[in-house]
């Protein structure tokens, strides 16, 4: 009797985690992330804080210069881990995660220069998602590349069924720089002259890639240059759009029966990755979401820190409630529908988001720049060279050029 | 007062201003001019959950030693000043000597992001400072010729476009105007246009935005304006209106007078404040259509790297702005008040 219930709390996790020392997470806030940070905070004996906020990136840095740091452990992203390197306030894992870590996969464990620096935990890209009712209609076969997007596009407006069909995260900042990021990887560019950071994306891939999100925001709502993640998705729940590159953690709200009609969420289906010109590779990134261990805190913290964010995303927290919430990278991972997306998006071989010390920089400088082109204001030439001008003043500010 | 009690007086004053006010602007000037040490890239194989891929890092072990003796970073003096993302002297340069005319001058620059952030902010408060003082004097006219019953209600309305949160209320407007909002809706059939877009198009964003800069303003022009009016001299009025004045008369010559020297210090507060425009670009998502300084900043601090010295940089030139700008309210004011009577 007591051994079956000691076997069941040993199955949950709850006491496989026991740990001495101040574990205080920063991360960005969505049901995935709570479901981690509840499991790591489970862990017996430890002195548990966490502040999960969208505006943790503006706090991580700060948050983990002092000495002792304030957050013992940081959840980034791929773009986001190189602020935390670039700064040198996240410590390498290795002699941790031999210590404590030797069940953790090799596949989640994110090394830069041979050295652990993250142990990953969900995987998110972004992918197509189209309404399975209105391709019927038209007669067309399910998009695989851009090119087909627009014929689509252009068949559901002469058949009058929407005249806006196309939808897409554009609005003006980091969304619209993450969208030509994805194309221009899908054309087959590189953002930089190899191993420097002197930014080379004035060619022809960098036209090829501003010309079809152009002909792509023909098909799109007039305000495509407000519209964020958020509005884009507004606007596929009211049944405006028909196609869109959407986040794959995202179509979860698209597909349940909450804010649109039945014929919406019943028919809103996903898809693989897009391609552009006939390239062959995705135009869409790969993400990673990871959690990090503070440089300035006491090996003890650091060692418990260890522990119980290491338990936070064991394959014991997979049950039914959060089975969905992500695309979780533990053993014992079972794919919905709605994840099929971002597993196409990692079969098709599309390339992880580049962890790069200043991929953040020329991020900001295309989002700062691109809606000059979109709005016709100048040629696609002009733009990139604004881009790539943006990008070296701050790049040179930040020592990376001299 | 002896200069021993007006010392003591004002000391505590004194070193909250010290504190609040000058120190941070020695810290932002200093920051201005310094800029990060020279990295030092390698090339590092990255592997995670997508495979293995050779990127660059940083070799912050190269530079741990010097960033430990100059933590500012490395002196820049004004060269962050004159890159391409502040005052760009070498492309405007460049832009007057290509340029055939005039026109094409004023392309080039308004292609650089300091001058294009200028120029609608210039715009913005040349157009919303002299509107927000006269709508503010209209409605406190109005107000005050409100039976007393019903001022405090009046009061209470007219100051609501101040009480409500700018983001809020800036937000409230963007939802409006959109093209399936009330107002996108009812513009749309005047303008007889059903793809009209006030999101889509520039010059209507920036009618929008100094719209709602003076909606969200006009209730202090009026707020102070109608403190003013309490203290008009009703002597002084009774006696205009027994010499046959009409209210217009009243107003033109014994109201605006005794107003004057509020306008000025509205007109400072609001040149301040305009200049500064920030929560209407973000509430509207209009950096496509127009930025100012302040949007600048937020933009080089909200990045995944944050751009310290250029935030700082902008900062200086956004206080010399604002000098400028003041400079004849200032002089006016020196005239009026300090000069020896």
């Amino acid at each position: 009797m007591l051994g079956t219930a000691v076997a069941a709390l040993t199955a949950t996790g709850a006491l496989a985690c026991e740990a001495d020392g101040r574990v205080s997470i920063i991360g960005n806030e969505f049901p995935a992330i709570q479901t981690v940070a509840a499991a790591a905070g489970a862990c017996k004996g430890i002195d548990f804080s966490s502040n999960l906020t969208a505006d943790h990136q503006t706090l991580n840095v700060a948050g983990m210069s002092g000495n002792p740091a304030e957050y013992t452990t940081a959840i980034v992203a791929n773009s986001s881990i190189v602020a935390l390197i670039n700064e040198d306030v996240i410590r390498p894992l290795d002699d941790l995660v031999a210590e404590y870590g030797q069940d953790i996969p090799q596949q989640q464990l994110i090394t830069v220069d041979g050295q652990v620096m993250a142990v990953a935990f969900m995987a998110n890209a972004q992918h197509l998602v189209y309404r399975r009712d209105v391709l019927e209609q038209v007669g067309l076969d399910v998009p695989t590349s851009y090119e087909e997007v627009l014929a689509a596009a252009e068949a559901i407006r002469a058949a009058g069924i929407m005249e806006n069909p196309v939808g897409g995260a554009y609005a003006a900042g980091w969304n619209l720089a993450q969208e030509f990021t994805n194309m221009y990887i899908g054309t087959g560019g590189e953002f930089f002259k190899p191993g420097t950071a002197e930014v080379s994306i004035n060619n022809a891939q960098g036209v090829e890639a501003l010309e079809m999100m152009k002909a792509l925001t023909a098909y799109m709502n007039p305000d495509f240059l407000t519209h964020d993640s958020n509005a884009t998705s507004a606007e596929w729940e009211a049944g405006n759009v028909a196609l869109m590159n959407m986040w794959g953690s995202r179509t979860g709200v698209l597909m349940d029966d909450e804010g649109a009609a039945p014929e919406v969420y019943e028919n809103t289906m996903v898809s693989g990755p897009l391609t552009v010109g006939g390239s062959g590779t995705p135009a869409t990134t790969l993400w990673w979401d990871g959690w990090t261990v503070a440089k300035n805190v006491s090996d003890a913290d650091a060692a418990a820190t260890f522990q119980a964010m290491a338990a936070g995303v064991s394959s014991d927290i997979l049950n039914d409630e959060t089975m969905s919430q992500a695309v979780w990278l533990m053993d014992g991972f079972e794919a919905a529908p709605v994840n099929e997306g971002v597993l196409a998006s990692v079969a098709a071989r599309s390339q992880p988001y580049p962890m790069r010390p200043f991929q953040g920089l020329l991020h900001t400088a295309l989002g700062d720049n691109i809606a000059d082109f979109l709005q016709g204001n100048e040629s696609a030439e002009q733009t990139l060279a604004d881009i790539e001008a943006a990008y070296t003043a701050a790049a040179t500010e930040k020592g990376f050029l001299q | 007062m002896k200069h021993s009690s007006f010392f003591w007086f004002v000391l505590p004053s004194s070193l909250m201003m010290l504190l609040f006010i000058a120190f941070p602007i020695v810290s932002v000037v200093t920051q201005s001019l310094y800029q990060a040490h020279d990295q030092v890239i390698i090339e590092v194989e990255n592997c995670g959950p997508f495979g293995c891929t050779t990127d660059t890092s940083v070799d912050s072990e190269a530079t741990v030693a010097l960033r430990e003796a100059e933590p500012l970073g490395q002196f820049a003096g004004l060269d962050i000043y004159k890159d391409r993302n502040h005052l760009a002297f070498s492309e405007v340069g460049e832009a007057w000597a290509s340029s055939v005319s005039m026109r094409d001058f004023a392309g080039s620059l308004m292609n650089l992001p300091f001058y294009d952030a200028m120029a609608f902010t210039l715009t913005y408060t040349a157009v919303v400072t002299p509107l927000t003082i006269i709508l503010g004097f209209f409605i406190a006219i109005g107000v005050n010729a409100v039976a007393r019953a019903m001022r405090g209600p009046t009061i209470f309305l007219s100051l609501l476009p101040m009480i409500v949160t700018p983001i809020v209320g800036a937000l409230v407007l963007f939802w409006m105007v959109d093209a399936r909002g009330v107002l996108g809706t009812a513009l749309q059939w005047l303008a007889d246009d059903p793809n009209l877009s006030v999101k889509a198009s520039t010059p209507l964003m920036w009618i929008m935005l100094m719209v709602y800069g003076i909606w969200s303003s006009a209730p202090f022009a009026f707020i102070v304006y109608y403190a003013g009016l309490q203290t008009v001299n009703t002597d002084t009025l009774e006696a205009a209106m027994i010499d046959g004045a009409t209210r217009a008369q009243r107003i033109r010559y014994v109201i605006i007078p005794h107003l004057v020297p509020l306008t000025t210090f509205i007109a400072l507060i609001q040149l301040m404040d305009n200049f500064r425009v920030f929560e209407p670009i973000v509430s509207f998502s209009a950096q496509a259509h127009a930025t100012s300084l302040s949007y600048a900043i937020f933009n080089d601090l909200g990045g995944e790297t944050r751009l310290l010295s250029s935030a700082a940089a902008t900062s200086v030139l956004t206080i010399i702005g604002v000098a400028i700008l003041l400079s004849p309210v200032l002089v006016r004011t020196w005239r009026d008040f300090g000069a020896p009577r």
